[in-house]
């Protein structure tokens, strides 16, 4: 095991086994709506966004309606885009990694990669790599597995998946204890808040992230002003 | 809805996933110049979801509080004061979450 693995294996640990646990309970659903288990298991796969899964397997049980399919995926899942243009910079020169590095981009990935410090020496893009594939494993065994013993399955564990809330915690505290200046952090939890309030849960996140470019257009004119 | 729609439908929800992953590395290609404000947005932007992403975790608390949401709130709570003192990302996020299903457990 080379460094680049076992740093991401010590990064990844906790999300992987989360995405386990959050895959058996997709794949149980899946199973007790009467999929076969491999529909949990390629979707878990080829699509690799948790909540737009859970929506779809409600869609495969309706009329088939492919542009109400592919419009809703694309709007659930819109946040990307805004994690490809921070992560154009990181993703550079990546070659042959490059595709599955934003393959595989969820919100955990994309957290825990543009927020690891590399120790000097280590290749970053091979440590993202691993990331991602561990996430992604993890995920895509937990739908699997869920999906082929069903009910059979008896060691949930209720919470488990406040795993995901603890990354996302402890990477905004550590961003926020290293910078120098919190603007950024802090607009982003005010307008986080502010849209959800306003908007309501189902499209807030995408709301608040145009806000937020919205800001920092303003912000950068000044900057490029002084 | 037959095997073929179900799999056409599977396809398109990869499709427009992927479409969400790679637009933006497909319009600023590597080989051209990033506009500079694009590259600002790179750098000051990371913070900012990282905010939003806290927000969406406790999006359902802010609106209907009860037991569970203070068992997240407290566990939450113990997360957060980790890693200022300890600065272990590890242990951090295995004893916040530990915190939440020992509660979830017992009460």
């Amino acid at each position: 095991m080379n460094q680049e693995m076992k740093l991401a294996m010590q990064k990844a640990m906790p999300i992987m086994t989360g995405f386990t646990f959050l895959g058996i309970t997709y794949g149980i659903f899946m199973h007790q709506l009467g999929f076969n288990f491999l529909f949990p298991t390629l979707m878990a796969a080829s699509i690799f966004a948790g909540s737009l899964e859970f929506i779809l397997t409600n869609l495969l049980l309706k009329d088939f309606s492919p542009w109400l399919v592919l419009f809703l995926s694309f709007i659930i899942n819109s946040r990307h885009l805004f994690y490809g243009i921070s992560m154009l910079k990181p993703f550079k020169n990546a070659g042959w990694k490059k595709f599955y590095l934003i393959f595989g981009m969820c919100d955990e990935t994309f957290s825990i990669n543009f927020s690891s410090k590399i120790p000097e020496g280590l290749d970053r893009q091979k440590f993202m790599l691993y990331v991602t594939m561990f996430n992604h494993v993890g995920w895509v065994f937990g739908a699997m597995l869920g999906g082929l013993l069903g009910s059979l399955i008896t060691f949930q564990i209720p919470g488990v998946d406040f795993v995901m809330v603890a990354l996302f915690l402890t990477l905004f505290v550590s961003q926020f204890n290293g910078e120098e200046n919190h603007f950024s952090s802090l607009t982003g939890l005010a307008v986080g808040l502010f849209s959800l309030l306003l908007f309501g849960e189902e499209f807030f996140m995408l709301i608040a992230l145009i806000i937020m470019v919205v800001i920092l257009w303003f912000r950068y004119k000044k900057e490029v002003r002084a | 809805m037959t095997l073929t729609e179900q799999v056409i439908t599977i396809l398109l929800a990869a499709l427009a996933t992927m479409a969400t992953r790679f637009l933006p590395f497909m319009i600023f290609r590597e080989n051209k110049p990033l506009p500079a404000f694009v590259s600002y947005l790179g750098d000051k932007l990371p913070p900012a979801i990282l905010g939003i992403l806290v927000i969406y975790c406790y999006k359902e608390q802010i609106f209907s509080f009860d037991q569970k949401a203070a068992f997240g709130l407290l566990a939450g709570l113990v997360t957060i004061g980790l890693e200022s003192w300890k600065k272990n990302m590890l242990l951090s996020i295995l004893a916040g979450t530990a915190t939440y299903v020992l509660l979830m457990h017992f009460f």
